[in-house]
């Protein structure tokens, strides 16, 4: 396998676009993934994630824009880099009623290795998944994180550079996932580039370099979590709670303070370089909240800002 | 890269082969003992003194051959095809791998030809047993059986490949093969249908397939029919996998 150039992106992708008959899925986005990086897709569902997704993994053609994938085509050269990738799929798609070696067993084949090879690297995955003493174990019973961790050790058979995860933790508990994250980190140090889509916050900042923020098919906002911050929000958030049903006449009573206030349901949400100097000047107004919590912003309130708090169905 | 495909299924296969073989070829074993052996008697000792000049066994065995190559490959290409489409989605594991559309097809079609192969190789070998068929030239039925299944397997794969459950199946089974079984030459000569009928008869794949299995078995079969059912199947077979790589295409290409 040529060794890639350090200096061009794994990834690039020019006004990249997926149209579904009149549906736009991805209208024109561009971007790049350099290598050994981590890079997130965040954003809401509907947002386009999955189908950039499966555009990187060619199996899905563009239909317009330029994408180049460890420098290829993929129109030209799909299968050639699909040789060369890994994808963990939203949905998994084992073979339930093959055991958990088997499973990594047949999908090594699909990549044309020898047996013996295949061998020897499914005992090293299994052992990377924690899988080893259900090795010989059907899938079908397993819970949904070694089903996740199973399916994560068999994309990496043929030792690929590049490894995409679509929505790798979704409908895990929380023990399942921080057990995942603690394995993509190991393959992050091991120089593995991850590009990952989710919709979980806590995950993007935990793994990602660099993310994007894509809602309904663009690109909105581009940077590492903490720039996004930066960008998108102020350092804190201060947030309040009045003894009314509606908030929004406490908002004005505050307007002015800070650059920006939200009015939730049940709170204030005061955007501010400082929580305790702007929650001294609103009692300083004479207002008396019933509670009063500041705390940092988070990627949460850059990506609520982004996509707006509509529910999308 | 089509071999990595079937080698997928041969692995989901060596799971299940013993029962698979059994249910394979059981059902077409009790046809033949109930219609060759019970019907039979009536028949070779009624008026009409067995059919075409043999006994009804002997007329049958090879018509219930050509049969349940359609059945296994038409049963092989429905909800195994559907599920690695929609529920076990095993095909999409192929296609993020270097495997493209034509592997998965092929690889699997492959597959079910072997199906077919080895339960009539297993029915050929009961038959021989019951003395129903006693010539060389009915290993020769074989290769026919094979085909017969690509013939059914092909344009079901279109089918399947397009479906997003299992009410189509119902009605290809009540509405396609049960009838072709009945009347497509397995249990009486088409000459016995009505003219309009019997023409319906001669288009289906299974009455081509039957014939063959049938002149191979009692040695009756000429060079040039021969060859003409052969390319009909064939043609079956060509437009099938045309049609298969499309429907393929179409639903797991987006």
């Amino acid at each position: 396998m040529a060794p890639h150039p350090v200096d061009r992106p794994l990834i690039s992708a020019h006004q990249l676009t997926k149209q579904f008959g009149d549906f736009t899925a991805v209208g024109g986005i561009d971007f790049e993934v350099r290598a050994g990086e981590a890079f997130g897709f965040l954003g809401p569902n509907g947002a386009g994630k999955s189908s950039t997704m499966r555009m990187i993994g060619c199996v899905s053609p563009p239909s317009a824009g330029t994408l180049r994938i460890l420098g290829l085509d993929p129109a030209a050269d799909g299968p050639q880099i699909r040789g060369r990738l890994g994808v963990v799929p939203q949905r998994d798609t084992l073979d339930e009623e093959l055991t958990v070696r088997e499973n990594i067993l047949v999908y090594g084949r699909y990549f044309g290795l020898p047996r013996s090879v295949v061998r020897e690297r499914a005992a090293e995955l299994l052992d990377f998944a924690q899988l080893t003493d259900r090795a010989d174990s059907i899938v079908e019973p397993l819970s949904g994180g070694m089903k996740r961790r199973l399916t994560i050790a068999r994309s990496l058979v043929n030792n690929p550079e590049l490894l995409l995860l679509d929505e790798p933790t979704t409908g895990l508990d929380p023990q399942a996932r921080h057990v995942l994250w603690d394995r993509l980190f190991r393959l992050k140090r091991s120089g593995v580039t991850l590009v990952l889509t989710t919709h979980y916050m806590d995950e993007a900042e935990q793994l990602c370099d660099r993310l994007v923020v894509m809602d309904g098919g663009r690109i909105v906002a581009e940077g590492s979590p903490r720039q996004l911050i930066a960008e998108h929000a102020t350092r804190e958030v201060l947030e309040l709670r009045f003894p009314a049903d509606d908030h929004a006449a406490y908002a004005v009573k505050l307007d002015g303070l800070v650059p920006r206030i939200e009015v939730l349901p049940d709170r204030l949400l005061l955007y501010t370089e400082d929580g305790d100097t702007t929650a001294k000047a609103v009692h300083d107004r004479g207002l008396a909240p019933l509670s009063v919590l500041a705390r940092r912003s988070t990627l949460e309130d850059v990506f609520l800002h982004l996509t707006g708090r509509t529910l999308i169905d | 890269m089509w071999a990595r495909a079937f080698s997928y299924w041969m692995a989901s296969y060596r799971r299940i082969w013993r029962g698979s073989l059994v249910s394979g070829f059981l059902n077409p074993v009790l046809f033949l003992a109930a219609m060759g052996i019970g019907l039979g008697a009536l028949v070779d000792n009624g008026s009409a003194g067995g059919v075409q000049g043999v006994t009804y066994l002997t007329f049958l065995a090879p018509g219930i051959l050509a049969a349940q190559a359609m059945q296994t490959a038409v049963f092989e290409s429905t909800f195994p095809v559907l599920g690695a489409v929609k529920w076990q989605r095993q095909y999409h594991a192929m296609l993020a791998a270097p495997l493209g559309v034509p592997d998965l097809v092929v690889g699997h079609l492959v597959f079910v030809a072997m199906r077919v192969a080895i339960t009539s190789t297993a029915f050929l070998l009961i038959t021989v047993a019951f003395g129903a068929i006693g010539s060389w030239w009915a290993v020769l039925t074989l290769p026919v059986a094979v085909l017969t299944g690509l013939a059914f397997a092909a344009p079901v794969f279109a089918l399947a490949a397009r479906q997003d459950g299992p009410g189509g199946f119902n009605m290809l089974f009540r509405f396609i093969i049960m009838p072709m079984f009945l009347f497509s030459g397995t249990f009486f000569p088409v000459e016995q249908l009505p003219a309009a009928l019997e023409l319906v008869a001669m288009v289906t794949p299974l009455w081509h397939a039957v014939e063959l299995c049938r002149g191979l078995a009692l040695e009756t079969m000429t060079m040039v029919p021969a060859l003409g059912h052969v390319a009909y199947l064939l043609l079956w077979v060509g437009a099938g996998l045309w049609l298969a790589l499309a429907s393929f295409r179409k639903r797991l290409v987006l």
